[in-house]
């Protein structure tokens, strides 16, 4: 059933799709010709360039790093795993020890991406399907919040976690947890916070473009909103899930604020971009840290952007222009 | 329904990596027998076992490592766990979990100023009498005027550094038969010598991220000192005179004439203006090289030279004390330092309060090594290394006339802002007017 509805939605949208001859189809055959695609081989390498220079001399050992540049290693190649080894398996806190910040940043990135995309599928199916009033008072209230800068919430946000909610002395809501479970719980809360006016925004837009007569042969069918959105809606909205999740996860990834202010430094509960801005030492002296680090931060995003990205590409644009 | 298996994939993975964390929590801390012999110097702190204390501080990397390690004892002997957290965004972060009611319970403060702005926001709390009496046993009367705010004594220094040194390479002053300067005209008379037989005597690096500038602050504060009295500094930091008064600019012109003069720098690097793109942490290795003689530097310079180098009076590289000009105003030393601040008073955080003001505590710190204090406790020969050796020595002198880095006690806006800004340009090629008339219109 979901490849059938797949397939009629997609004829439903195809109007949008036709380009032949057009000012679309022009650009694609000028960007197919063979004086771009040299070109962009050229952008591409350039754009490569640093990022394959650091690569290099994360292989180096420390002295050379410090005293020669990256390019020096073709004419004397000397390799070594040690800056590897001191940033993932060094006992003390003055090598890396990523690997616990590695799985710090599992646990923080998994639930801060899957609670704000699934908070924003009930919240756009809600705004976008059920008919009740003020939806779309609601729904410009979230919209709107996406121009509030997050630096500005932090020092509230903090508050609320360390003391609570209290309405003339009465304790509505108690103070969290500090220990470092309680940690990861106001990072998640934080993450999903932030980026929930993004997501429902974008897969409200997504949604509300869903054709109507869908929705109505399922109620005719018997089916209620629960129904509606576990097997219809969200079999259809994958492409936008999965968009939206690649860009989350690469925002928590990278994430430092937010990381830095809510799970603290400590090696229970801060992420791989806290220690890494912490790596190079007290004085900034022991830089060679920073290559190695910078490349096993990066691992995961780059396994999840290669496997993901048919769905980034097609997923970028869905919900963004309402059509 | 595909959808369906990656989601329960995800799920998995989410779970894996919970259980992962789980399974490696918080190891068991070994404790020793409160009353054994080796817990006897701690029996005064006892009787708050099994409490945490949380310390946060901008001490990171291996001296972090230290610092742990100097308390282990401490913390098995009376059962206090401390929970120490370094970060490089201390100042700023600190600030955030204050005003967010998450203040840890002590806080290593490496300005005066940022004490003096928490004192006023009402959050510090007054040291206990005990630490107070502790500190005025250990440290001079200038070191305690620095944890004091307004006449009330909040916070015991706690490691100190020395920024009056310049780095040179014993080697290299053998060979060549210079001897180490003792006064300003010397050391000048040197630098010209030097310049003479073809080598820049003197290299500078100012360059250092989001702080560039902030080396070339310190070389006006210690020439300031040297050039100007006591009482004039402490004016100038507490802007009781203008930033551009003329005994400042006298200071800075007289910095100038070894910094700004293409005679004498940048050895190693090139002329006047490549100070400013120099990293403060490159700054002195042309030493290492012979391009370069003299870098004037603070103590904790000596974690920059690379793994290897030996330093030690007749090492590498060694330091001597940035002779002062006016031998009879005895021997101006410009220190950094920490300040202990606290933000609880349970029992278990005034106990570490008081352990850390201890001579105790600043022998077994200074044993494990590259950390000075000024406590008076400290014994000179529990110091290893002969650069910390000196810095103690130059600490507990009794001739040193000792002040605290000006521009961590001026406004942030100004000591960590515009002074580090106009030094900068000051290199780049603005007059010493030009710059102090700037850095005083930006403090209002």
């Amino acid at each position: 059933m979901t490849a059938a509805t797949t397939k009629q939605v997609a004829k439903a949208r195809e109007p949008d799709g036709r380009a032949e001859g057009t000012a679309a189809g022009r650009v694609r055959r000028r960007l197919t010709s063979r004086t771009a695609t040299i070109s962009a081989i050229i952008i591409a390498m350039v754009w490569t360039t640093p990022t394959f220079g650091l690569f290099v001399s994360s292989f180096r050992p420390e002295n050379e790093i410090k005293t020669s540049g990256w390019w020096t290693f073709f004419s004397a190649p000397h390799l070594t795993l040690e800056n590897y080894n001191e940033v993932l398996f060094g006992t003390s806190s003055s090598s890396g020890r990523l690997a616990s910040y590695f799985v710090n940043s599992i646990v923080i990135t998994i639930p801060a991406v899957l609670f704000p995309i699934a908070f924003a599928a009930f919240a756009s199916y809600a705004l976008a399907w059920i008919n009740f009033k003020g939806r779309n008072w609601i729904y410009i209230g979230i919209f709107a919040l996406q121009i509030v800068p997050l630096q500005m919430a932090l020092v509230p946000l903090q508050r609320f976690f360390s003391t609570g909610v209290s309405v003339a002395g009465v304790s509505i809501l108690p103070s969290w947890d500090t220990d470092y479970v309680g940690r990861f719980s106001t990072v998640w809360f934080a993450h999903t916070c932030f980026a929930l006016p993004v997501a429902v925004f974008l897969l409200h837009n997504f949604m509300s473009q869903l054709p109507r007569d869908l929705m109505e042969a399922a109620r005719v069918d018997g089916a209620g909103h629960a129904a509606i959105f576990r097997k219809i809606v969200l079999p259809l909205i994958a492409p936008a899930l999965a968009s939206i999740g690649i860009f989350q996860f690469l925002w928590v990834w990278n994430d430092l604020l937010v990381g830095l202010i809510f799970a603290g430094g400590g090696e229970k509960a801060a992420p791989l971009t806290v220690r890494l801005a912490d790596l190079a030492g007290t004085r900034g002296n022991e830089w060679q840290r920073l290559t190695s680090g910078a490349f096993i931060s990066m691992v995961i995003p780059l396994i999840v952007f290669l496997s993901l990205q048919r769905y980034f590409v097609r997923g970028l644009l869905a919900g963004s222009v309402k059509g | 329904m595909i959808a369906n298996r990656r989601n329960r994939l995800v799920a998995l993975t989410a779970v894996a990596g919970l259980a992962l964390v789980g399974g490696c929590g918080a190891d068991e801390k070994e404790t020793l027998d409160p009353n054994s012999a080796e817990c006897a110097p701690y029996t005064a702190y006892q009787g708050h076992d099994g409490e945490t204390v949380s310390i946060y501080g901008s001490i990171r990397d291996a001296e972090q490592d230290s610092l742990n390690e100097a308390w282990d004892m401490f913390s098995q002997c009376t059962g206090i766990e401390i929970e120490y957290e370094g970060s490089g965004e201390f100042e700023a972060q600190l600030q955030v979990r204050v005003d967010g009611g998450n203040a840890p319970d002590l806080a290593f403060l490496p300005q005066p100023g940022l004490l003096e702005t928490l004192v006023e926001a009402g959050k510090v709390k007054e040291a206990p009498a005990e630490v107070k009496t502790l500190a005025e046993q250990n440290w001079t009367k200038d070191w305690l005027g620095y944890g004091t705010v307004d006449g009330t004594f909040y916070a015991a220094p706690l490691g100190s550094n020395v920024k009056s040194f310049v780095w040179y390479s014993p080697g290299f002053f053998e060979e060549k038969g210079y001897k180490v300067p003792t006064t300003w005209d010397e050391m000048t008379a040197l630098s010209d010598t030097i310049a003479d037989s073809g080598i820049k005597p003197w290299c500078a690096g100012i360059e250092s991220g989001d702080a560039t500038g902030w080396p070339a602050t310190d070389w006006i504060e210690d020439v300031l000192l040297r050039t100007a009295d006591t009482d004039t500094y402490d004016k100038w930091v507490s802007h009781g005179i203008p930033f551009n008064d003329p005994k400042i600019v006298e200071a800075v012109d007289k910095a100038g004439s070894i910094l700004k003069n293409d005679k004498y720098v940048n050895g190693g690097f090139g002329d006047v203006k490549s100070i400013a793109s120099t990293a403060f942490q490159e700054g002195g290795q042309p030493i290492l090289e012979a391009k370069c003689a003299m870098h004037r530097q603070a103590s904790f310079y000596a974690a920059q030279w690379p793994d290897g180098t030996n330093v030690g009076p007749d090492g590498d590289v060694f330091a001597f004390y940035f002779p002062a000009i006016d031998a009879s105003q005895g021997k101006p030393v410009l220190v950094g330092g920490e300040l202990t601040a606290a933000f609880n008073d349970r029992g278990e955080v005034k106990a570490v309060q008081q352990y850390l003001a201890s001579a105790d505590f600043a022998n077994s710190r200074a044993k494990l090594g590259s950390w000075v204090s000024a406590n008076k406790g400290l014994k000179v020969e529990n110091v290893p290394s002969p650069i910390d050796k000196l810095s103690v020595e130059t600490l507990q002198d009794e001739n040193a006339v000792i002040r605290f880095d000006g521009s961590d006690l001026m406004p942030a806006k100004v000591g960590a802002g515009t002074f580090w800004r106009g030094m900068t340009d000051w290199i780049t090629g603005k007059d010493t007017q030009g710059t102090l008339d700037y850095i005083e219109d930006s403090w209002k």
